[in-house]
Order: structure tokens, then C-alpha cells, then sequence
């Protein structure tokens, strides 16, 4: 018998298990501590693995090339609001324009089949996929297909490559006390349609992804006042508690959450309960968190409510330079931290 | 999506107003100013309570002399480590475990089912009883349902039993508790400091709060039926420092509109008829007579201990962590301690390496401070 991670509380052989790919502290620890452990050193000039952004920044004359690569597998492959195809595309550009660049040179697009999957089914994809490149102004330029035998994977995985330019980039670690988060909408519904989707959770019917590219938006918010945004992440896995947790702690600012200005939406929040989540933990494919001075807050915000994808946006709390690298929370009641979510999240007895 | 489909603050749903709430705060601060002890303990014998104190930041509206303590109200967290260890055999065995989403971390004696899962076993979670019946039907192997849980869960798995059409691959593995007998044991210990107990409106829907009664007598201690929002939780605290003020044992009924005297007479019916109780250790606290509901003869056919050769003895050789006998998840649940008494708390257990069950579930008081700070000066 092979003792497993964490067996008698400390591991005597290490194995991977489905939390160190749930974008919690268990991903995180295992990328900082062993994966980058010797690639640390950058060209120069660069934001390279060390900063653990949502993608690397090389300087290029006066401007930045920003790449960023995310592997996507999914299950199930199409869900309500989405597919892996919009997943793929939308998840690369908005990683680029988490990085400030929302101007897409080009992606790439690399498939791993299964035999046996359906040609019809990978069609359905490939259309998705172009459809959703119209949507983000950007195109595939490369590509790579393989296929595996039955079993040896389940269905497709999609890795897509992403490039584009930037004047300046926007990194997780600029946030300053007195800076404003803005959230550009409703969080929790990729994951809890996920959840209901894969359980059969009867209330499904109602839910849908978040799931789209959202470099536009962005765009948005970056022209309303120049130079203003100073800090971008998207909440995707590990949702909005692991975006806000890895802002504060990289720009060494404590962030106080007013509850109450958080938008999510009834469907969302009663099926959260229900199962027994944290909105905060549950991921998101199309929101953004953005920091920003505080001057130009209400512009930023403005500039996000006239686009269709950030009607709902909402200032959502405040930078201090207090309780530096913790999530606040003000829940109208008293105040108490927010914490990662440690490994996959799992629904509790009742 | 438009705007109006973007509902603000939770306040909006009727329990959860925070104005209402701070002027039961004032209440509670009144009263016990008027007791005038430095301090009054409670306890609350539920994680559903628990959560909803600590996910609302409640205690940061209590006053310091009411000191609201949690007691052995997490089923996850009682299961004790051979049942895990039931569950581990069997997966290994090759049985399909279907159980609860927070049964999974719970560490047994060599290993948690999620390591089991890691290394090939097959786990499945299910939010309810007829779901894992459901997942029998869907397969040739062997399911068990690993049912935990107090009366509130239970009952669901009763129903199922008494289902007369259920697949022959299924069967149950029963860790179901039963609250009373624990809240006695609590009332005995010779250290305890608990004034009244705050107790757990869901489970009382089931059994009524009439059977309260005995025990409030019994041990001469006021006992609040509450419900699970901000404000149920508050006003039951306001009953229950009433009483305290006033030296009256009797038992009180702040959930009225989910909780009657007599409770779900049909539920418990079929409960008993299902189960029987029987004595057995809870995990970290004591053996606790009558506290676990296991099936009952006539259902062996269901019973995954008497359809299966269950030996947990081959996990046996691999020595508990020296970690384990530090733990005070026992203390904790018994009122005796909080996490921050802990030697462990937030260094060598935190919720991804947990050494007790109490990091592991939701429920549980190390995992839920953690997860929100605890008594957070914030």
C-alpha cells in the first residue's frame, strides 16, 4: 500500500492529487516551490515566471510583447453558456488582457483527441472557437493536432497560446492603499452551472457560464483615465477569494470587501448556499477584478457600465495599508477574513 | 444579464437585516450587563450555526462577556477514525463509496478517502441519499453509501431503506449520530461551564423540541430551539441570556415556524423503524452511549457491514501521526477549548494537511475559523 499526500498528516511519497490543479494555495505552492524552481532567472527587463502573473512581458523597444499559454479540459466539454471551444479562446485573450494588452496579434491552438470523439462534436468546437475569436478580435495563426488512444485522455484538450502588444502593462502587484477594487460583474455562475451541470442538480435549467473574452471591456476601463488602472486579475479558478488574496499579498496591501456591493446574481447565490460554496471560492470565465486610484474610480466604473459585459460592475472595496496580504470582509453584520479555497471545492452534508 | 437580475446585499432577504441585528446585539449587551458576571457561556450545538456566525461576522456584535462557544455539532467531525477507515477498505476493495462532499478529507487512521481516490479508488459525491441510489442503478459495481450525519440526514437515509425496490449493488455504511445523548454528555462533564445551550433548529424539525424537555430539567439548564439566519441566531441568543437572567430551565421555541412540539411524527417514525441506537466513540470526544444510529437487523440486506467482510485491521499497521495525540479537536467540540488553545491550529493542521476532522469539514470549528479568522479584531 502506497501511502498517499498528506497520509498521517505529512507525506512520506508526495503524489498529485485533484487539489494542486484547483487554482488554490495547493496549485500555487506546487508551481512556486517546485515547477519554476530553476527557471527564475529572466532577460532582463522582463516579467517573467518569477512574477507569477497571468502571462510573461517581454520588452520590445518601447513596448511589451505579452504571451500567456493555459491548457483546457473541461468537463463536460459543452455546458449551459459555453463549450471548451469559447473556454480555449476566451480564457488566453482575457489572461493577455489581464496584462493590459487587449490588442491580440495572434493565438495558437494545439488539440489532443481522443479516438472515438466525435468529428461532429469537434466541428461544434472548432465553430465555437471562430466564433468566439470574432468576438475578441483575434485569430488563430498556428495550430498542432494529436491524437490519443482510447481512455488515454477524456475526450479533447485544447492548449492555446496567446500574443499581443502593450504600451504599458498592468501587473497583479500594483495595487496601493487607497485604491478601489472594481469587479466588472456577477461572480460564482461558470462554476456553480459547472457543479449543476455535472451533478444533475435539477436546478441547473436557470444557470449558465460567464464564459467570453473580455479584452474589450478591458479596453474600456484602460482608455477612461490614462494610467489609472494599476492592477488587474481575472477570478478565474480559486474565484474571486484567490485573485483578491494573490493582488494583496504581491502588492503588500490589505483589501476591505463591502459584501453588500459585491454583485452576484440570486440564482447563483441561493444555488451557493444551497450546496454549501462561497461565491468567493467559485470560479468565473468572463469577470475581471480591477484596482484602481481612486480619483478615477467613478470613471473606470462608468466605462465599464456602458459596455454590455460590464453593466452590472460595482466598486467593490478599498486597498489599506493595513493588514497587509489579507482579504476583509465587511458583511454589514461585523468583519471577518476571507480565505483560498483549499483544493477543489466541495459541497457539505447540509 | 440586466441590472434588476443583480440582486445587492444578502440584508435584502428578510433575516438578514443588519439594523434589526445590531439592535438585538444591544439587547443581548443589556442583559448581560444586567447579569453583571464577566462571563456567560453558551453553546451552540450545530456547524450550520456555526457557519452562519462566523460567515456573518455575529460574534464581532456579541458583547465579551457572552462567550458563544460551539460544541460537538459537526457529524463529519464526530465520525470517529475506524469509520473512515470502513469506508477506505471497502473503496480499496473495489466497492464505489458515494458520500458527502466533506467526508472525503476526513483523515482515518492511515488514510482519507481522497488519498484512497488518488490512488485508484473509486469516490463519488452525492448530495443526498436517493442520488447514491440512483448511482447504483447506473452501474454494475458494488455502490456504498457512506451515510453521515445527525437526525437530519437520517431521516433521508431511512427513506431510502424503506424503499422497497432498491438495486442489490447498493448498500449503506451508517456513521449516522444522534445529538441528545451528546448534549447530556456535555451537560455532565464535572469542568463544563455551559450556562445554556443554543440548540440546532433543523435537527429539531425532525424530533420536536419537546424532547428537550427532560434534559433541560435534568440538568437544570434553559435550552433555545434557533433557526440559521443572522436574526434567528441573535433573537435565540436574546431568549437564551433571558433565561439565564432569570434562572428559569425550561425549553424555548425561537424557530416556530419550522419547529413544532412534537416534530415530524412520520420522519421519526421511519427513523426508529430504520435505525436503532447504539453506543460508540465520537471522534475526540467520548463514548457516547446511544450516540450512533446504526441499521437495524431486518435491513442486513442494505447493511454494508454485514454484506461485506469489512477488516480494518490491515490499515492498523500504519501508526496515526505523532501529530494526532496533540490534537484537541475533543476539547473543542466539548466546550473545553477553542482553536486557539491549539498548539496545531493554523502550523502543522490547516485545511490541507488537517491532523483532526474538525479542519476538515465546513462544519467543523477549526475549519470554519480558519476559513474566516475565528475572533477576529478586524
Amino acid at each position: 500500500m502506497t501511502p498517499g499526500l498528506g497520509s498521517t498528516n505529512r507525506p512520506q511519497e508526495e503524489i498529485i492529487t485533484l487539489k494542486h490543479g484547483a487554482g488554490g494555495r495547493a496549485m500555487r505552492l506546487l508551481i512556486e516551490e517546485k515547477l519554476a524552481a530553476g527557471f527564475l532567472e529572466q532577460p532582463a527587463g522582463a516579467i517573467g515566471l518569477a512574477a507569477f502573473d497571468d502571462g510573461a512581458a517581454l520588452p520590445i523597444g518601447d513596448r511589451w510583447l505579452v504571451v500567456t499559454t493555459d491548457s483546457h479540459v473541461i468537463h463536460p466539454i459543452f455546458f449551459p453558456g459555453g463549450d471548451i471551444g469559447r473556454l480555449a479562446i476566451a480564457g488566453t485573450v482575457n489572461d493577455l488582457a489581464m496584462m493590459g494588452a487587449t490588442e491580440v496579434l495572434g493565438l495558437s491552438s494545439a488539440l489532443v483527441i481522443e479516438e472515438g470523439f466525435l468529428v461532429s462534436d469537434l466541428l461544434r468546437i472548432q465553430s465555437s472557437m471562430r466564433e468566439t475569436c470574432g468576438e475578441a478580435g483575434a485569430t488563430i495563426v498556428t495550430g498542432d493536432t494529436k491524437v490519443m488512444g482510447r481512455g488515454e485522455l477524456d475526450g479533447v484538450i485544447i492548449n492555446t497560446t496567446g500574443f499581443a502588444l502593450a504600451d504599458t502593462v498592468v501587473r497583479d502587484s500594483g495595487l496601493a492603499p487607497g485604491d478601489k477594487i472594481i469587479l466588472s460583474g456577477p461572480i460564482g455562475d461558470h462554476g456553480i452551472a459547472l457543479l449543476a451541470a455535472r451533478r444533475g442538480l435539477g436546478f441547473e435549467g436557470q444557470l449558465r457560464s460567464d464564459v467570453a473574452p473580455i479584452n474589450g471591456l478591458v479596453r474600456a476601463a484602460l482608455q477612461a483615465a490614462a494610467g489609472a488602472v494599476s492592477a488587474m486579475k481575472d477570478p478565474t479558478r480559486g474565484g474571486l477569494a484567490s485573485a483578491l488574496t494573490e493582488m494583496a499579498e504581491k502588492s503588500g496591501v490589505g483589501i476591505v470587501i463591502e459584501e453588500s456591493a459585491v454583485p452576484i446574481t440570486p440564482t447563483v447565490r441561493s444555488a451557493a448556499e444551497i450546496l454549501g460554496l462561497d461565491p468567493f471560492h467559485i470560479a468565473n470565465e468572463g469577470k475581471a477584478v480591477i484596482g484602481v486610484r481612486p480619483q478615477a474610480a467613478d470613471a473606470v466604473l462608468e466605462a465599464l457600465r456602458a459596455q454590455p459585459l460590464g453593466a452590472s460592475a460595482a466598486i467593490v472595496g478599498t486597498c489599506s495599508a493595513e493588514r497587509k496580504g489579507r482579504l476583509i470582509l465587511d458583511t454589514g453584520f461585523g468583519r471577518r477574513l476571507i480565505t483560498e479555497p483549499e483544493g477543489e471545492p466541495l459541497p457539505r452534508i447540509c | 444579464m440586466s441590472e434588476a437580475d443583480v440582486q445587492g446585499p444578502a440584508s435584502e432577504l428578510k433575516f438578514r437585516d443588519p439594523v434589526r441585528a445590531r439592535a438585538l446585539a444591544g439587547k443581548i449587551a443589556r442583559l448581560c450587563a444586567e447579569i453583571g458576571r464577566e462571563r456567560i457561556q453558551v453553546m451552540h450545538v450545530c456547524g450550520s450555526h456555526e457557519q452562519a456566525i462566523a460567515k456573518y461576522g455575529l460574534r464581532s456584535l456579541l458583547p465579551k462577556a457572552l462567550d458563544l462557544i460551539m460544541g460537538p455539532g459537526c457529524p463529519v467531525c464526530v465520525t470517529d477514525l475506524p469509520e473512515v477507515d470502513e469506508a477506505v477498505v471497502l473503496a480499496q476493495d473495489g466497492k464505489l463509496i458515494a458520500t458527502y462532499g466533506d467526508m472525503i478529507r476526513v483523515p482515518g487512521t492511515a488514510k482519507s478517502l481522497a488519498q484512497a481516490q488518488a490512488e485508484g479508488a473509486r469516490i463519488e459525491v452525492v448530495y443526498s441519499a436517493s442520488q447514491a441510489v440512483q448511482l447504483a442503478r447506473s452501474t454494475d459495481r458494488e455502490v456504498v453509501f457512506f451515510a453521515t450525519g445527525f437526525e437530519t440526514t437520517a431521516v433521508a437515509t431511512a427513506a431510502i431503506v424503506l424503499q422497497d425496490d432498491l438495486p442489490t449493488n447498493f448498500s449503506i455504511l451508517s456513521a449516522h449520530k444522534y445529538v441528545p445523548p451528546a448534549m447530556e454528555l456535555v451537560a455532565q462533564i464535572p469542568q463544563t461551564r455551559v450556562e445554556g445551550f443554543l440548540a440546532a433548529g433543523h435537527a429539531a424539525t425532525i424530533t420536536g423540541w419537546g424532547i428537550f424537555e427532560v434534559f433541560a430539567e435534568r440538568y437544570g439548564i434553559p435550552i433555545v430551539v434557533a433557526g440559521f439566519e443572522p436574526l434567528d441566531i441573535l433573537a435565540g441568543l436574546v431568549r437564551l441570556v433571558e433565561l439565564i437572567r432569570d434562572d428559569v430551565q425550561i425549553v424555548e421555541n425561537m424557530y416556530p415556524r419550522c419547529v413544532t412540539r412534537e416534530g415530524n411524527r412520520v420522519a421519526q417514525e421511519q427513523m426508529w423503524r430504520v435505525f436503532e441506537t447504539t453506543g460508540g466513540m465520537w471522534r475526540g470526544i467520548a463514548d457516547v452511549p446511544d450516540g450512533n444510529l446504526r441499521l437495524r437487523a431486518e435491513f442486513a440486506h442494505v447493511d454494508a457491514r454485514k454484506k461485506f467482510k469489512i477488516d480494518i485491521n490491515r490499515l492498523l499497521s500504519h501508526v496515526p501521526s505523532a501529530l494526532t495525540a496533540q490534537c484537541i479537536c475533543g476539547d473543542i467540540m466539548s466546550g473545553l477549548a477553542t482553536p486557539n488553545d491549539c498548539r496545531l491550529f493554523g502550523k502543522e493542521c490547516d485545511p490541507e494537511n488537517p491532523v483532526g476532522a474538525c479542519m476538515v469539514s465546513s462544519e467543523g470549528t477549526c475549519k470554519i475559523w480558519h476559513q474566516y479568522g475565528g475572533h477576529p479584531d478586524l
